[in-house]
């Protein structure tokens, strides 16, 4: 669910904008709501009315496959669950951490049975992975809402683009997208097909090999312009360790916040990426300050672990997943739904 | 964040540096170390738990090399079982007696296939080969487009009937490919994949009928260097599915650690053969093994290192050292002593590129000058041995007199006083609550040259402006820890 100006032709000066944020009260119903609680601002120019528009609901159903199911699970030796672990890409030491926190949850409630250990371990992952600012935030009422999507090379960046497009154009929304990948070949007409499968605008390069951070301008006044509820921007694949190319998403990022605030910037991980996730987290963090991960291609045989240490140690909760290539194959990331996903039915 | 394997290594090695044999307990530790450097460089775990068992069978074995000490034993046994996994020596592309000779590529989504095909293209064009890539990705919003756009960006003819977009049939567009290349006399065919994972059976069948439809001579694996613990079940689900003659390791100019490499080589036991190293058309290169195994390991030359230091530093001089530290005995004689000592073991800007980690220090250690040190000799040299033991009875006409000796000027003479005075006080605390440095390392190096503090301020990582403090600094604490980053192997690449 996201929220829009009930009457579009109102349009609130400026600083009113800014200040009609949690205007309004929300039911939580879907995963894709912010929770915001009755907390009225007071303004005296003409309120802007907020609606919510129900998006379709989304969840992890093809989900991750256990790799715990055929493991025995034994309180006196559980290095065997730390190897699952490990072998899920939690990490060496996130992996022992957890295996502890297990033993200790065990002896303070004599836990001895395999059921009863599977229960707590996924009540642990739950807990660790549990958090409430999951949703998207399209709720301050001041549209266009920009969601910026970064990540490295191949992560699935374009078709995470398209997918948020179609699912948001599902729900009413008029979503604009912006090429600003202009270094991949072809990637500009790769996010055009997106585009018309989502129903949505596109601004691309007006000529090739343009400066991103233009396109990214011209998108945003685009987006302005055409009255869009949502502007996507996609940015070129990027290594973090690549100064220049960090550097170029920075000013994409200042480009864009000149004339409208970013309220997503959703980092692109590919599941089956190893201990490199964290480091990729951290320097994208650090140059585009994100919002949120999409976990991406969760549908083979990867895992995805690395997010548990990309939490613990950067506090960047997983928004959404990615399960296919076809447009519908993403969710909202579940806490529970990946903790029993990982660990199986106990 | 943890330590590397480095850190790790010299912890260990400083509790079996005093013996002389290495016992079970001893290999035990220094590969727990090495197990976790391998896992978190996302080398597969049963990868890394068969790795670990060869290497522990081979250090219990008779192969005791007197001159290491037994730590390094380990260590150099790591680094040689690493190289062999990793293909011993390179292999090249095989080509067809009878041209065209057909590249398949397959591999996971977003592993690089596409941007490798044209890589690939260019550089068998460049040698000569005349090839035509093929459109088989017929999957993927434009990815036939995109192979169209590079195949005119490095002058290669795009076959592509087709134009995909989830239309067409990649077998039949394969089949006509080599029928086409045939007719119009192309030596080398290279056919594009869609991506796919292992386990989508549909896919897998229809990459397996491209391949009998083509024959291909070489169907190479395009594998991401960031993959994690899951390289093996994909490695294998395309052994299995496609069946693969090579590897191609991508996006190496990352900072992944790329245990994935190992996994790979281990589980297929097929041979690496390219290594991708940036999104330019020529960032493409022949793998190379040891390399490789240095930068899993993101250990740096390190075995050399130690032998050097181990070979020029007396042990007995360092004792004695030590204890005139504790006591506050210190001179600018010893100083020089250390000096001399340090020289012996050849540049110091060669010795601190061996270092693990140095990569990133590489702007750094250009700002060492090595006359620095001569000067410095110089200054010493000029001064009267009674100078030398008790530098404070140096008045403004012996500074003068000493600056004319030795042809530097009396702010020289200063400033390496007042650096000798610093680093007598850092040694003293350092002698008496223990030095975290390199084993066979003086205990503490003296600092030399002129401050640059100037130039390396706000540079991170650099604490002193003084090169060799900043060294000793390194040495110990910081420089192993810096990131590895810059070429695709670490170091030396």
């Amino acid at each position: 669910m996201f929220w829009r100006k009930k009457d579009k032709n109102v349009q609130a000066p400026e600083e009113v904008q800014e200040q009609v944020q949690d205007v309004v009260e929300t039911v939580t119903e879907s995963p894709a709501i912010e929770a915001v609680t009755e907390q009225v601002v007071e303004v005296e120019i003409p309120q802007v009315e907020l609606e919510p528009i129900e998006l379709p609901k989304r969840s992890l159903t093809k989900g991750i496959k256990s790799l715990f199911s055929r493991i025995k699970f034994d309180v006196e030796n559980l290095e065997e669950l730390e190897d699952v672990l490990i072998q899920a890409d939690f990490g060496v030491d996130a992996a022992e951490a957890i295996v502890q926190e297990v033993k200790n949850r065990a002896k303070k409630s004599g836990a001895k049975t395999e059921s009863e250990l599977r229960l707590i371990l996924t009540n642990l992952l739950t807990e660790k992975f549990g958090r409430d600012d999951r949703a998207l935030k399209l709720d301050n009422g001041v549209q266009p809402y920009v969601i910026l999507v970064v990540g490295v090379n191949g992560a699935g960046k374009t078709t995470t683009i398209g997918k948020l497009a179609n699912w948001l154009t599902q729900g009413g929304a008029k979503v604009t997208l912006g090429a600003a990948d202009t270094f991949r070949a072809a990637a500009v007409d790769q996010l055009a097909t997106w585009a018309t499968r989502s129903n949505s605008e596109i601004v691309k390069p007006s000529i090739e090999g343009q400066d991103p951070a233009a396109v990214a301008f011209e998108s945003v006044e685009r987006a302005i312009a055409n009255q869009s509820d949502v502007l996507i921007i996609d940015t070129a694949g990027r290594l973090q360790n690549k100064q220049g190319l960090m550097d170029e998403l920075g000013k994409i990022r200042r480009v864009i916040e000149k004339n409208l605030a970013i309220s997503e910037v959703l980092l692109v991980l590919d599941a089956t990426t190893g201990q490199n996730a964290l480091a990729q987290a951290k320097a994208f963090t650090e140059v585009a300050n994100v919002t949120g991960i999409v976990l991406t291609k969760l549908d083979g045989t990867a895992k995805g672990g690395i997010v548990y240490a990309i939490q613990e140690q950067l506090d960047i909760p997983v928004k959404l997943v990615g399960i296919g290539e076809g447009i519908d194959d993403f969710g909202f990331f579940d806490a529970s739904e990946f903790a029993i996903g990982l660990v199986g039915e106990s | 964040m943890f330590g590397n394997l480095s850190d790790r290594l010299v912890e260990t090695f400083k509790n079996l540096r005093s013996k002389g044999k290495l016992s079970a307990a001893d290999i035990d530790a220094t590969l727990r170390e090495i197990r976790r450097a391998l896992l978190e460089a996302d080398v597969a775990l049963e990868v890394v738990k068969n790795f670990i068992a060869a290497v522990r069978e081979r250090a219990l074995g008779d192969e005791v090399s007197k001159a290491l000490n037994p730590a390094q034993q380990v260590v150099q046994i790591v680094q040689e079982e690493l190289v062999t996994i990793l293909g011993g020596e390179q292999r090249r592309i095989s080509f067809a007696k009878n041209p065209p000779t057909v590249i398949m590529l397959a591999g996971l989504q977003g592993s690089g296939k596409t941007t490798l095909a044209g890589k690939l293209a260019k550089w068998l064009k460049d040698q000569g080969q005349t090839p035509i890539l093929v459109a088989c990705d017929l999957q993927r919003p434009n990815a036939v487009n995109q192979l169209q756009v590079i195949g005119e960006r490095v002058g290669v003819p795009v076959f592509a009937p087709e134009e995909g977009n989830g239309k067409g049939n990649p077998v039949s567009v394969a089949k006509d490919a080599i029928k086409h290349a045939k007719q119009k006399q192309f030596s080398v065919v290279i056919v594009d994949t869609a991506g796919r994972l292992g386990i989508d059976e549909e896919l897998m069948k229809q990459a397996n009928d491209i391949r009998k439809a083509t024959d291909p001579d070489e169907v190479l694996f395009v594998i991401d260097s960031m993959i994690g613990q899951d390289a093996v079940n994909v490695a294998k689900a395309f052994e299995d599915g496609v069946g693969i003659t090579g590897v191609v390791l991508t996006k190496l100019d990352g900072d992944a650690r790329g245990g994935a490499a190992l996994s790979v080589a281990q589980v297929t036991g097929k041979p690496i053969i390219f290594a991708s190293t940036g999104e330019g058309m020529d960032a493409f290169e022949p793998f190379y093994p040891d390399r490789m195994a240095s930068r899993i390991l993101d250990m740096g030359d390190i075995l050399t290192l130690i032998e050097q230091a181990q070979k020029s530093f007396d042990e007995e001089q360092a004792r004695e050292i030590a204890e005139k530290m504790a006591k506050d005995a210190f001179t600018l004689e010893d100083f020089l002593d250390q000096m001399q000592q340090l020289r012996k073991m050849g540049s110091i800007k060669n010795m601190l590129a061996m270092m693990p980690g140095a990569n990133k220090l590489k702007s750094q250690l250009e700002n060492i000058d090595e006359k620095e040190i001569d000067h410095t000799e110089a200054i010493i040299r000029s001064m009267t041995p009674k100078e030398r033991k008790d530098p404070k009875i140096l008045n403004g006409s012996r500074r003068l007199r000493i600056a004319k000796g030795s042809g530097m000027t009396v702010t020289d003479v200063n400033g390496l006083v007042n650096r000798f005075e610093q680093a007598a006080k850092m040694m003293k605390t350092m002698a008496r609550g223990g030095n975290p440095g390199i084993p066979g390392m003086p205990t503490g190096m003296p600092p030399m040259g002129r401050p640059q503090a100037k130039k390396d301020k706000g540079k991170k990582g650099s604490k002193s402006g003084n090169p060799a403090k900043r060294a000793a600094e390194a040495a110990g604490i910081e420089l192993p820890r810096a990131d590895k980053g810059g070429s695709a192997f670490g170091i030396g690449g």
